[in-house]
């Protein structure tokens, strides 16, 4: 592919509200969220695998919902809520699914990790109790290298049964 | 005085024989009385992973930095006649371009093939071979500069299949070295009597197969990010092995170790992936030298595919004879690997395709060719299980149908051949602690295998493994140790130091439960220092499972020191003799661990210690027996569940079993997440993972289309961990990493054979396969799919080895 070079970058403010925050920033409007998040915003925590939306990694909450940042633009996702992997703990205080991933070792190296959080609150928020079976299918499009799975779905059940 | 034990490794050089490590207390010989070893903790690095605020390579932006992309080969195999950059050069935002002519000098990971260049400027011998590179002020600006630069190619004729490269090439030979024709590496030994172990066989079985090659495919793309300040490089990089990256910088880029520091970022996955000095590891330093800025490479998910190291595509041919009763009597293994352009830990990989049959099964006889030929691809290399996991696949399948050639269970036949503990294999190599027995009772009975049910389209399989607890010998010659600690103490704090690299296996908390258990304290009271040439001692990287065995021991030798030290002086202030301080619960003695490293500062001084492993001297007298050796070896078995439909080809895997001998557990959620993990990766290899090319091009270079095991993919898995406390591991552990997947693909294609009456001799099995095999056997040939020859390769004159000594003393001593 030939990488035109980009001679007049149409820019434009764009209010995005993560983690509770608003911040106006200032963006080519090619830029997609993943890269803005990481790059203008310095939320590193959001990862990338292969930025065409194949392995769930990037994946962010839009008003709830996971989506693959990047897949989206910034514009698409203006003034709706945005919560990344920084946005789940209270302070201090892991979320109730970082905690079970911490203590059962659901995190290997780590880099989907972010990703499958996100994925798996949104699971919770509609499905507080998820049988297996259903925390394999609202998982199955995110990508895990590590851990053969099996401990990332125990502490989803660990996590859920606290109540999270 | 005697040859080294690493020749076909690097030029030979003698050594003496010496003998084994002395320790006060060999630390598998304590008991099971433990605080912090052997107990469910969170990894270190826990907290830091699920909050996303683990800094990996392209997490990192220093001020300034600048963006680089590499221009690569279009092309599987040209000439390279010229290369213009100078639109590239002139475009706004470019600060700098290098091509080949600025990095002229070569390296690779071993020291007898060191065969690559960061870039390219006389020859390209793979798609994505680089040839240029770019930094700019932003990643489309170097994107588009690539664009800019233009090359003038004599394109040649490609060699892409072993029996291609078996042939005088069309056009040349892929690489100026090895040969004939586009052979790099050829190996014939033979250890014991091999005719007559055949001569006395009642029965001789002949079985071809075919391992496809596939990837790693990390979650995290390879990336780095350098500075160059006063003189000196740092960089911080996505590798598995700081200190072979620190050699490949200080000699490409003609500086002297002590101006270069590797630092390893927070880890995104390896697998043996990211274990050879990279083109862009390089670059980057480069770059950063010649613009004085930071420059950071991150790999796009394509060049991924394309930089590689994965598994070796690899031919087997196996010729067995046994008695009636199953045991063996001999055994003839032939290897053809498929290499890829590079050397890459290619020779390695050639030797490890015959080194560790002999560990499981107890062979008298036996003989190894090997073969590894130069492809127009990516360059092959280690991947979890390096080399081992083509040949295992081979072995249990060959057994299984010598078993059933001759009426006997297969489960049987193996379980007679098992190897036993405290003995030397055939080819030299010196078991230790061996669970295999244990291992293999654990899922059988456990699934319920003798019992299975014979309904049409469901099956069980079984199949067992071995693999190294790290290598005995290291990439370069060398006397030094493999691994070093050094822990300090001051004001009360504990801090532990060690080259090792966490790459998401542990090796971090395994260091710190190591240093908690010996000071008497909890993992979360231990500073670490990892992964950093600059602060750290020496350990060889998170490559061949090496690192609790090597890093381990290390650890608890500087450990034991260091409360020597403190409970000394805690001993000296109350008055009674260092026997009578107890250490455990975050108190030494009368005081608590605070109070008494105080007092024992005030009596030393600074308080540091140190500690080192070696691993100890036991190849074999002949070339080539550098590779198998190992200071211990795991043990697995495994049984897969599984329904096969006879119309579709469609595999469903119901559970797996696995039970794996680790010498002792540190940690055991580590230890299951290791075992998981591989049995995982495992099953990918078996059913679906796939690297292959049409045209020089990767078929599949994306996470949509190279097919890997989702979340709905994997069935339960039931782990069982064997523990036979190894004499020499720490505390007595052995790996976990690599083992765990071997006996996956065999046991697959033994469950399809148990299902559907038909073998699929290759990987990965897929639905395609298991059809036309049932279709072959429906139109009467035999219910096989597979490879049907292998070919003729001139194999060098064999060099025969006299087996070591049957006295079991003499035959676990160190040579």
């Amino acid at each position: 592919m030939r990488h035109e070079m980009a001679r007049e970058v149409q820019r434009q403010i764009v209010a995005l509200d993560v983690n509770g925050e608003r911040t106006d920033l200032l963006l080519p409007v090619h830029k997609t969220l993943l890269e803005v998040l990481r790059e203008d915003m310095q939320l590193t925590g959001t990862k990338h695998g292969c930025e065409l939306g194949e392995c769930g990694t990037c994946t962010v909450l839009v008003d709830g919902r996971p989506e693959l940042s990047c897949l989206l633009l910034p514009v698409q996702v203006e003034g709706r809520a945005i919560t990344t992997v920084e946005g789940m703990a209270n302070g201090s205080v892991l979320h109730p699914l970082q905690q079970a991933f911490a203590e059962l070792g659901a995190a290997q190296c780590g880099y989907c990790t972010p990703g499958i959080l996100l994925a798996a609150k949104s699971l919770l928020e509609t499905n507080a109790r998820p049988s297996r079976d259903e925390v394999r299918e609202a998982l199955a499009g995110n990508l895990c290298r590590c851990t053969g799975y099996a401990k990332i779905v125990d502490a989803i059940e660990l996590a859920a049964s606290r109540g999270a | 005085m005697r040859e080294s034990p690493h020749p076909g490794l690097y030029p030979t050089k003698s050594s003496t024989s010496r003998g084994p490590l002395k320790r006060p207390d060999l630390p598998g010989e304590r008991g099971g009385d433990f605080s912090v070893i052997g107990k469910p903790l969170a990894r270190v690095d826990a907290v830091a992973k699920v909050t996303g605020r683990a800094t990996y390579a392209d997490d990192m932006l220093l001020p300034r930095t600048l963006h680089c992309r590499i221009l690569r080969s279009p092309h599987p195999h040209a000439r390279i006649v010229s290369i213009d950059t100078s639109a590239a050069r002139r475009m706004p935002g470019v600060q700098a371009v290098i091509t080949g002519a600025d990095l002229p000098i070569k390296f690779g990971i071993l020291p007898v093939t060191q065969d690559e260049r960061a870039l390219e400027h006389e020859k390209v011998r793979y798609v994505g071979d680089p040839i240029a590179a770019v930094a700019a002020t932003d990643e489309e600006i170097a994107a588009a500069a690539c664009d800019a630069i233009s090359v003038e190619y004599e394109v040649l004729d490609p060699v892409m299949s072993i029996d291609e490269a078996l042939v005088s090439p069309k056009d040349e030979r892929i690489q100026d070295y090895g040969g004939p024709n586009n052979i790099h590496k050829l190996v014939a030994l033979e250890f014991g009597d091999v005719e007559g172990g055949f001569a006395r066989a009642e029965h001789i079985r002949e079985d071809i197969f075919f391992f496809q090659g596939n990837t790693h495919l990390p979650m995290e793309q390879h990336s780095a990010i350098a500075t160059y300040v006063d003189g000196r490089i740092t960089l911080w990089s996505s590798t598995q092995v700081v200190h072979y990256v620190h050699r490949a910088l200080s000699k490409v880029l003609e500086l002297p170790m002590h101006r270069i520091r590797v630092i390893g970022a927070a880890h995104g996955g390896g697998f043996g992936g990211k274990t050879d000095p990279f083109a862009h590891e390089i670059i980057v330093c480069k770059l950063a030298m010649v613009t004085g800025r930071p420059v950071k490479c991150t790999l796009t998910r394509e060049e991924v595919f394309y930089a590689h190291r994965g598994r070796h595509p690899v031919l087997m041919w196996v010729r067995t004879g046994v008695t009636r009763d199953g045991r063996i009597t001999a055994m003839h293994f032939r290897t053809a690997l498929d290499g890829g352009a590079y050397g890459s830990y290619g020779v390695a990989s050639t030797f490890y395709t015959g080194a560790l049959q002999t560990v499981t099964y107890d062979i008298p006889a036996y003989r190894f060719e090997g073969c590894r030929v130069f492809t127009n691809k990516p360059p092959c290399g280690p991947k979890r299980g390096h080399g081992t996991p083509q040949p295992r696949f081979a072995l249990e399948l060959h057994l299984e149908k010598i078993a059933r050639d001759i009426s006997l269970d297969p489960v049987e036949l193996k379980q007679r051949n098992f190897v036993k503990p405290m003995t030397r294999t055939v080819n030299w190599l010196r078991i230790t602690s061996c669970g295999l027995d244990e291992c293999a009772e654990r899922v059988l009975t456990a699934s319920g295998y003798k019992r299975r049910e014979g309904r049409p389209g469901h099956g069980m399989g079984f199949a067992i493994s071995s693999y190294m607890s790290g290598a005995g010998t290291a990439i370069y010659w060398n006397e030094m140790p493999h691994s070093e600690v050094q822990i300090k103490v001051d004001r009360g704090g504990v801090t532990a130091y060690c080259g090792a690299m966490d790459i998401g296996q542990g090796s971090d908390s395994v260091l710190a439960m190591i240093v908690a258990e010996e000071l008497g304290l909890q993992p979360a009271q231990v500073r670490l220092v990892t992964a950093d040439t600059d602060t750290t001692p020496i350990d060889l990287g998170s490559y061949s499972s090496r690192v609790t065995f090597m890093a381990g021991n290390a650890a608890i030798e500087a450990a034991r020191k260091m409360r020597g030290l403190i409970v000394e002086a805690a001993a000296a202030k109350m008055g009674c003799d260092t026997a009578g301080v107890e250490v455990g619960g975050g108190r030494i003695g009368d005081f608590t661990f605070e109070e008494a490293s105080v007092l024992a500062e005030a009596r030393f001084g600074t308080l540091t210690s140190a500690g080192s492993y070696t691993p100890p001297k036991i190849a074999g007298p002949y070339k080539g027996s550098g590779v198998g050796p190992s200071p211990a070896y795991s043990y697995s078995a495994c049984v897969v569940d599984l329904d096969a439909d006879a119309r579709t080809g469609l595999v469903q895997v119901n559970k797996i079993w696995i039970a794996h001998d680790v010498g002792r557990a540190i940690n055991p959620l580590l230890v299951e997440g290791q075992i998981e993990g591989g049995v995982y990766m495992g099953l990918g290899e078996a059913l679906m993972e796939e690297q292959a090319f049409r045209k020089g091009l990767h078929k599949w270079p994306s996470m949509l289309e190279y097919k890997s095991p989702t979340f709905l993919d994997m069935p339960e898995v039931e782990t069982f961990i064997v523990e036979t406390v190894d004499p020499e591991g720490p505390y007595g552990a052995k790996e976990a990493g690599q083992g765990p997947l071997l006996p996956i693909p065999p046991a697959v294609c033994s469950a399809i054979y148990d299902a559907l009456g038909v073998w699929v001799d290759e990987v990965p099995v897929t639905p395609e396969k298991i059809v036309e095999a049932l279709r072959r056997k429906e139109k009467g040939e035999p219910g096989r799919f597979g490879p049907t020859r292998f070919p003729t390769i001139p194999y060098p004159p064999t060099i025969r080895v006299e087996p070591p000594p049957k006295d079991l003393s003499a035959a676990t001593a160190t040579i």
